[in-house]
Parts: structure tokens; C-alpha cells; sequence
């Protein structure tokens, strides 16, 4: 599955669950893991006073900037310009990956270190630069596993969340020579850090994505645990941050709204071990920053659905789906999962992604945790009515709604089925019901069908107004 | 025309109606004194805290950082091995064992330390170290991040990072571990700024 | 006080007995009562599938029962939802405008509006897990969710405490949702199914010997669970406990 994110296989999330569910030690462990995340968070927002009225600053704060953005990255791009650093624009995922490639072709790069970043995922540039001779080294931890695994990430702050250490044991003595039968995450760490550190020194250039982008200042912000983004930017002669153009803020005082949120949400934790300014390049350095469109304003023109265009990528969302931590990432088949990849990957292609907007119980929980209050389970639900108007769901379906439409639009035909029901189940064999096509009777036993309907009651036990 | 025209044009066509910018508050009412908060934060982010060693700080150092070969120090308060200001290419930092910074100002929410270029002399001592050692005025803690973003520097340095406890990473079955990819350790010595 | 009585189609197909607590329940505390003949849904399970276009017919004919009334009661949290939010296939006359206004989750209708608190004639001696359907808890505004950072509260459980001996028991999880979900209770069988499993294991495991819920869909799916995984957990709705079912 993980290698069918950029082609147009349309995703099946439901079959991506049942492989995830089959394997009970991961599953139980990534709900728990996920949840647990949840639970700190909680304990962080219930920590701060301020923490709703954040939330509504955070979401004010985004919409001001993405009704003024054209002039929020003019701003950005002459403050950048002016302290020293190329700023490069890209329509789309090709353009940014040439950009990056131009770079670094011109420069003789061989090796190039970065930090984790969804959006080069998104624009699918490590094997672009990797055909084109370039090593390429991931240098988050849980990305580095998804790497050297030759899988996606499949959380966005936790990429291996899917993972537990015997997996990951397995990559690396497949992979950088660490011992198969020793799965402590100490020893796999420090056999990370081992295998990285070389890479930092050699590295021609470095890379990072971008959490925040200051108008103001023309600064890029990155917030990371393990230290790498700043390995990454400040070891390397040369600097590249890419950044998706839905990260500009205004200015530096507003950044205290986001950063109190950002880790509280994502992992419950009050801040990132690291919160790191790129503004101009350092003495003798050399900085270029890119700024990416790919889709996002197309988004910004569609009515429900710009809002999206708030996140902040923490996970929160995806922390506390109930969906997402029984169905396990690569279920979505995209670059983003859960609740945020629903409404996200159909903007990209809706045919491929069709399935994710009914892959929701529309439970609202991820909405309720969003910092920046982005009605994701609405829009959710917007996204169904658009696939089915576009025709992207089966026929089956959709003849069944029309069906079930016309039979409860006539009070006539519905008792004629109401009355039926009940005693048409009773009669049925157990083996009919509980088969393999009908999905409520594989895990579930049904209702213990009733004698007469609520309406036959009512008739025969109180007098009715009016008859149908 | 140019992607950056494009791009510029399609979201000005977008026509989405501007909304207002908030004003944010400071948030700074009743909140616990700084310094307690500081070193409660910092403990909670895996730093450590040192009052301001009797013995003095290399004879501190001396004993925390006992088989250290390569001290490399960016304040006037240590000499250690080698001099920050020798430095010039970050990757000659591959082999420190403790470098020593003073931070320029402080964060007690989060037990975050201020370092720029100017405080580092040269980036990479915060990040290839294997431990690092902040040296800090409790004078100059901050209550929150609201205050934080405010100050100036933010604007004037070329690089800067608000630092909070040890590169950490939760990566592998959601253990802790100190320690990732940057300084394994991060100790902050109050130590007021000489005069 | 009159008060226009809706039954969603699934419970008046199977679940009659919730239809008919609803009913004496509301007439005890001096409602009167009216049971629009021609009602049949609400038109939730099309809007929700994504077919809202499908449901415009069932909007219609809903508007047409229940637009007389001034208050609309219904056991069942996610049918109000539907028509409170998205009751929007149908023109958004006077009419359709009214009965969305109107129409009141059971609970709500007895807390906000009747305002009571004390039920004299019931009693429910067991330990109960409470069940805050997703639509109830976050869209209707029954109870505070552990998620935002406001003070708590409960209107089941302001109701549910005016019963005598019942004792309450509060699973790991109270907010996670089930796993009903509507269609997607078949759609994507599996992860509705594990949800399902997961949640009456923690009600299970906290000790509750009944789960009680004003939603009687994921009751019906957390019941199939159990059965499935052979629970002794019993399921009620909190309108029969209200009326005064012992159990």
C-alpha cells in the first residue's frame, strides 16, 4: 500500500483496517500509544486557564492571515530577501522538487541531511533527488525507521507510531547493522544516533520543513525534540527550508499563541525540546527558502473547505480518533492520515481518496481538540455529499440511499416494511444472517426482533388522532 | 507568468472576505514566581538545574563533566579546552564533549533557554556537544511566552532557538529517551551576568 | 404543555419498548402528548451517507407531520442532531425553520425545559454506565467532553440522580465513541466492530452491570458486541430508567 500514495489506486481504508486489526499486539498497542498522547494533552489544555481562549485566538489569528495571505508572503519574501536569503516559489510538488534539485546540482551536493517535514512528503521529493544521485537522510528518528523501511510515515508527529521495537529492531539490522534480537529503544536510539551523526558532517546541505513563517521578521520557524532540525541548519554550509504558504503568520507575538499549543497538543508537553528561529544566514552560510503552493490555493477558493488551511500539524486530531488509532496510517493511504487526511487528501485527488470521509463515526472528538478549531468532522460530512454528487461511490450504495429515501418519504410503504421487519429477521435462519455479506452479523449479534411495531402498539393501545 | 505571480494571483482571486487580527494578551496574572516555575519546567523538559556552584564553576565542572577531553566554552567565566572564538567551521565542533553557553533570557513556562549566534559563536556548539552546560542570571527569567516573543532579539538575531532541557525522542514505542540526535544533557548554572 | 412525540424508524422497528417509556415517561410529568400518525424519519440515514439529495422527500414529509408543534421530543440524540443541523435538503421555509427550532432531544426536553431533576417513581438499584452518544455529547451540548477546558457538566446525570439506589460507575474512556456511527457501523464493519468491543470491555471493566444511554443506536451495536463476546453487560435506555423500569 505504501507505495500506492502517488499513483491514482483508488484506497480501500476499510481493507488497510482489517490487516491493522488482525494483528492484535499493534493494534492494541497504537490505540493505547495514541491515546495515551491524548490523555497528556488533555492534562495540558485543562492546565491552562486561557486554553479555549487560545484556541479561539489561534483560529482568529489564521483566518486573518489566510484572507490577507498574497500580502502576508510579499511581506515574508522582502524581509527574507532583504536579510540575506533566496526565496524561491513553487506551483506545485515538480516545481519544488527541481527548485531543491537546482540547488544543490549547482553547489556539487552529494549527501543532503533534513529534518522531518510533511510537506517534501507531499511533494514526494526524497527518490526525485535520489535518482538523481543525491543521498538523501532522514534524521528524525521515527522517519529515519520509515525510511530505511521504505515506508510512509503514518502519523504526523510520530511517523513509526505503527511500529513496535521488534519491527523496528529488524529494519535497522537490515538496514545501518544494529543486533536483530535487541529491540530496547535505548540501544536503538543510540544505534540511530551512531549511524546519523556522520551524515551531519559530510552533509553538503541541509534541509528542514516549516511550522511557522514570520511576516514580520521573514523568519522560519521549526519546532523538533531530537535536536536534528538544528543539526540539519546549522552544521551544513548550505540551508533549504520548504515551506507550505498556509504557515505565514503576521508577526513574532502572535507565535506565543501557537508554540503554548503546538506540543501541548501534539504530545502533551509544554513545549518542544527545540523551537529554533532560521531568519538570515549565519556568517559565511548560505540560506534559501521555498515556498510551496502545490493545491493550496485552490483550497483557499473552496467555500467549506479553507479552513483546513488553519492546521498547524500537530496530530492532536489523529491522537484522538477513535478511527485512526484502530485502523493504523497507511489505512488512508496518503500522505496524511486520520481526521485531517479525510478532509486534506481530497482536495488532492477525490476519486482516490473518496473512501476517507466515511472513514468517521462523525464523532466530533477531533474538532473539540483542533488548537486552531478547524471544524474537520463538518467538514467530514461535506466531503460526503461532494462524493457522492461526483459520483464516487458505488452503485449499490447509492441506489440503496435512493431507495431508502423514497421508502421513508411514504408513510405508507415504510409500515409496510416497519411491520415486516421485525418478524422478516425472526424468521430468517442464523446462518442467513450471520454470513459473510452481511457486515453487522460477522462480529455482532443483531436485535431480538420485537412482536409489533412502536406504531401497531400505539393503534391497538391508544386512540389515534388520525389514521394514516 | 512567473509561479510566484501565479500563485500571488490565484489566492487574491480566491475572494475570500478578510477577517480582523486579534489582539493577543500577555496572559501574565497570577502566575508562580518565575524562578520556581523555571526550575520546575525545566525538570519536567529533562534539563537540570545547579544553584550557583560554592566550589566554583570549573572545579563544578571538573566533577560533573570528570572525563570530558574536549570543553569547548563560548564565556568569559571558563577558559575550558578550547575556545569557541577559534572556531570557525561548525563541523570542527564534531568532537566536544560539553560546550558552555549563557543564555540570554529565560522562559518559566516552559524552562526554555534564549541562545543566538551571539551567545553560541558558532551554532552548532548547542547541538553537537555531547552535553551542554547554560549558564543563566535568574534575573533574567521571563514568565511566559507571550513575554518571550516580545523581546526584540528575536528580530536582530540571525539564529535563534528557545532551548528546553536535552534532544529527547519518543519515537520507538513511545519510551523517553534523553538524548536523540543533539546534546544528551542540558545543565543550567545560575549564574548572575558579571557586571 | 403539549408535546409532539418522534419515534426514529429504527426504534419503532425494533426498539418499541423505548418508544412506549418515552411516551408514558413524558405523560407522567403532565405532558400532553401527540403522536403525529404519518411520521416515519428524519432523514439522517442518507444525509449521513452522503446522499442528502436522497433525504429530501423524508425531510419533507417530517416537516409536514411536526411543523404544528412548538415542542418536538425524541429518544434519540443523532435524529435531533439531524434535524437541528442538518435537516437541509428541504426548502428552508418557515416551516422547516420552526421544527428545527423545535425539536428537542428527550434529555434536554425534561433538563432545559421542564426542568426536572426528580423522577419519585423510579428506581434502578445497579451500578450503570453512563453511554453520552458523539451526537448528544458534542453537538446537542448533554455534557462537558473531556477534551475542552470548560467547567463539567451533565444533564443525564442531573437527570439519572434523581432515581433512587442507582450508583454510577465511570469507565477509562467515558467520551470515546462506540463505533455506531450510522451506516458506518457496516460500511467499515471492522473498525466499527473493534470500537465496539473496546467500549464494553471498559464499561465491563469498570464494573457496570448495566449501560444506559439516550441513544439506542449504539446501544444496539455495543449490544451486539457483548452478545458476540458473550458480556453479561445489560443496555437501556435512559427513558426506561426515567419511567421507572427496575431492571
Amino acid at each position: 500500500m505504501a507505495n500506492d500514495i502517488f499513483t491514482d489506486k483508488k484506497v480501500d481504508h476499510v481493507k488497510g483496517s482489517r490487516q491493522f486489526i488482525a494483528d492484535e499486539p499493534h493494534i492494541a498497542f497504537h490505540d493505547k500509544r495514541l491515546w495515551t498522547l491524548r490523555e497528556l494533552r488533555d492534562k495540558e489544555a485543562h492546565g491552562i486557564p486561557e486554553w479555549e481562549q487560545l484556541r479561539e485566538l489561534a483560529s482568529a489569528i489564521k483566518s486573518h492571515t489566510l484572507t490577507h495571505l498574497a500580502d502576508y508572503l510579499e511581506e515574508f519574501e522582502r524581509n527574507a530577501t532583504a536579510n540575506g536569503v533566496t526565496v524561491h516559489w513553487a506551483k506545485d510538488a515538480a516545481e519544488h522538487n527541481r527548485i531543491v534539485h537546482e540547488i544543490l546540482a549547482a553547489r556539487g551536493v552529494e549527501t543532503l541531511v533534513k529534518s522531518k517535514s510533511m510537506l517534501t512528503e507531499e511533494c514526494n521529493m526524497r527518490p526525485y533527488l535520489e535518482e538523481r544521485g543525491i543521498t538523501v537522510v532522514e534524521t528524525d528518528l521515527g522517519e529515519r525507521i520509515q525510511q530505511l523501511d521504505d515506508e510512509p510515515p503514518t502519523h504526523i508527529v510520530v511517523p513509526a507510531v505503527h511500529k513496535l521495537a521488534k519491527d523496528v529492531a529488524e529494519v535497522f539490522a537490515d538496514t545501518i547493522g544494529t543486533d536483530r534480537h535487541n529491540a530496547d529503544p535505548h540501544y536503538l536510539a543510540e544505534g540511530m544516533r551512531q549511524d546519523t551523526r556522520p551524515y551531519f558532517i559530510k552533509a553538503g546541505a541541509g534541509m528542514t520543513g516549516c511550522n511557522f513563517a514570520v511576516a514580520e521578521t521573514g523568519t522560519v520557524v521549526t519546532c523538533t525534540n531530537e535536536g536534528n532540525a538544528d543539526l540539519s541548519g546549522n552544521v551544513p554550509p548550505l540551508y533549504i527550508a520548504s515551506i507550505g504558504i498556509e504557515k505565514l503568520i503576521p508577526k513574532m507575538e502572535h507565535l506565543g499563541v501557537f508554540i503554548r499549543m503546538l506540543s501541548r497538543s501534539a504530545l502533551g508537553s509544554p513545549i518542544t525540546q527545540y523551537t529554533s528561529h532560521f531568519r538570515a544566514p549565519r556568517a559565511g552560510g548560505e540560506s534559501h527558502f521555498i515556498l510551496v503552493d502545490n493545491g493550496r490555493s485552490d483550497r483557499l477558493a473552496m467555500d467549506d473547505f479553507w479552513y483546513s488551511l488553519k492546521c498547524i500539524r500537530c496530530g492532536a486530531c489523529m491522537n484522538t480518533c477513535p478511527v485512526y488509532r484502530r485502523s493504523g496510517g497507511l489505512s488512508y493511504g496518503g500522505v496524511y492520515a486520520g481526521p485531517i487526511g479525510a478532509i486534506i487528501n481530497p482536495t488532492f485527488d477525490l476519486k482516490k481518496y473518496s473512501a476517507l470521509p466515511f472513514a468517521s463515526t462523525l464523532n466530533g472528538s477531533c474538532s473539540n481538540v483542533c488548537p486552531v478549531k478547524i471544524n474537520i468532522h463538518e467538514q467530514i460530512y461535506k466531503w460526503r455529499q461532494i462524493v457522492v454528487e461526483q459520483g464516487q461511490v458505488s452503485f449499490v450504495k447509492k441506489e440503496s440511499m435512493k431507495l431508502a429515501g423514497k421508502l421513508l418519504a411514504d408513510p405508507k410503504r415504510y409500515r409496510a416494511w416497519s411491520s415486516g421487519a421485525g418478524k422478516a429477521l425472526a424468521k430468517l435462519p442464523r446462518a442467513f444472517l450471520y454470513n459473510p455479506f452481511n457486515a453487522w452479523g460477522k462480529q455482532r449479534e443483531l436485535p431480538e426482533p420485537p412482536k409489533q411495531t412502536f406504531h401497531q402498539w400505539y393503534a391497538a393501545n391508544r386512540k389515534p388522532e388520525t389514521e394514516a | 507568468m512567473s509561479s510566484r505571480d501565479a500563485i500571488l494571483s490565484k489566492l487574491r482571486a480566491a475572494g475570500r472576505v478578510p477577517e480582523p487580527l486579534p489582539e493577543v494578551p500577555l496572559f501574565d496574572e497570577g502566575l508562580p514566581p518565575v524562578l520556581d516555575q523555571f526550575k520546575a519546567s525545566l525538570a519536567r523538559m529533562g534539563g537540570q538545574w545547579v544553584d550557583a556552584p560554592a566550589e566554583g564553576l570549573d572545579a563544578w565542572l571538573g566533577q560533573r563533566f570528570a572525563g570530558a577531553q574536549v570543553v569547548c566554552s563560548a564565556v568569559p567565566e571558563t577558559m575550558g579546552t578550547l575556545r569557541i572564538a577559534t572556531v570557525t567551521d561548525p563541523r570542527a565542533l564534531e568532537n566536544v564533549d560539553v560546550g558552555i553557553v549563557r543564555a540570554r533570557f529565560a522562559v518559566a513556562e516552559t524552562g526554555s533557554v534564549w541562545l543566538s549566534e551571539a551567545e553560541y559563536g558558532v551554532n552548532s556548539l548547542g547541538y553537537l556537544a555531547q552535553h551542554l552546560v547554560v549558564l543563566l542570571d535568574p534575573a533574567a527569567i521571563l514568565p511566559n511566552l507571550h513575554h518571550a516573543y516580545r523581546q526584540a532579539a528575536f528580530a536582530d538575531a540571525r539564529y535563534c532557538a528557545l532551548v528546553t532541557g536535552p534532544s529527547a525522542t519518543a519515537d520507538i514505542e513511545g519510551v523517553l529517551i534523553r538524548g536523540a540526535q543533539g546534546v544528551r544533557t542540558l545543565t543550567v548554572v545560575a549564574l548572575a551576568t558579571p557586571r | 404543555m403539549q408535546v409532539a412525540l418522534f419515534i426514529p424508524c429504527f426504534i419503532d422497528a425494533f426498539f418499541p419498548e423505548v418508544g412506549i417509556a418515552t411516551l408514558e415517561l413524558l405523560e407522567k410529568t403532565g405532558c400532553t402528548v401527540v403522536y403525529p400518525f404519518n411520521q416515519t424519519c428524519c432523514g439522517q440515514p442518507m444525509g449521513n451517507s452522503g446522499c442528502e439529495t436522497d433525504a429530501r422527500g423524508t425531510e419533507a414529509l417530517f416537516v409536514q407531520n411536526f411543523a404544528d408543534y412548538d415542542y418536538v421530543v425524541s429518544p434519540s440524540g443523532s435524529c435531533v442532531h439531524h434535524v437541528r443541523d442538518h435537516l437541509t435538503a428541504v426548502a428552508q421555509d418557515s416551516a422547516t425553520r420552526k421544527v428545527r427550532a423545535s425539536t428537542y432531544e428527550l434529555v434536554e426536553f425534561l433538563h432545559d425545559v421542564l426542568k426536572l431533576t426528580d423522577f419519585p417513581w423510579a428506581e434502578f438499584p445497579h451500578k450503570v454506565g453512563l453511554h453520552n452518544s458523539c451526537g448528544t455529547l458534542r453537538r446537542l451540548g448533554h455534557a462537558s467532553t473531556t477534551e475542552l477546558n470548560v467547567p463539567p457538566w451533565s444533564k443525564p446525570l442531573d437527570l439519572l440522580r434523581g432515581v433512587k439506589g442507582i450508583e454510577f460507575v465511570v469507565p477509562k474512556r467515558p467520551d470515546e465513541c462506540c463505533g455506531f456511527g450510522g451506516t458506518f457501523c457496516v460500511t467499515e464493519e471492522p473498525v466499527s466492530a473493534r470500537m465496539g468491543y473496546d467500549k464494553v470491555r471498559d464499561h465491563a471493566g469498570a464494573g457496570a452491570e448495566y449501560v444506559v444511554s439516550a441513544d439506542m443506536s449504539c446501544l444496539m451495536h455495543q449490544k451486539g458486541c457483548a452478545e458476540r463476546l458473550g458480556m453479561p453487560l445489560k443496555f437501556i435506555h435512559i427513558a426506561q430508567i426515567l419511567n421507572g423500569a427496575r431492571g
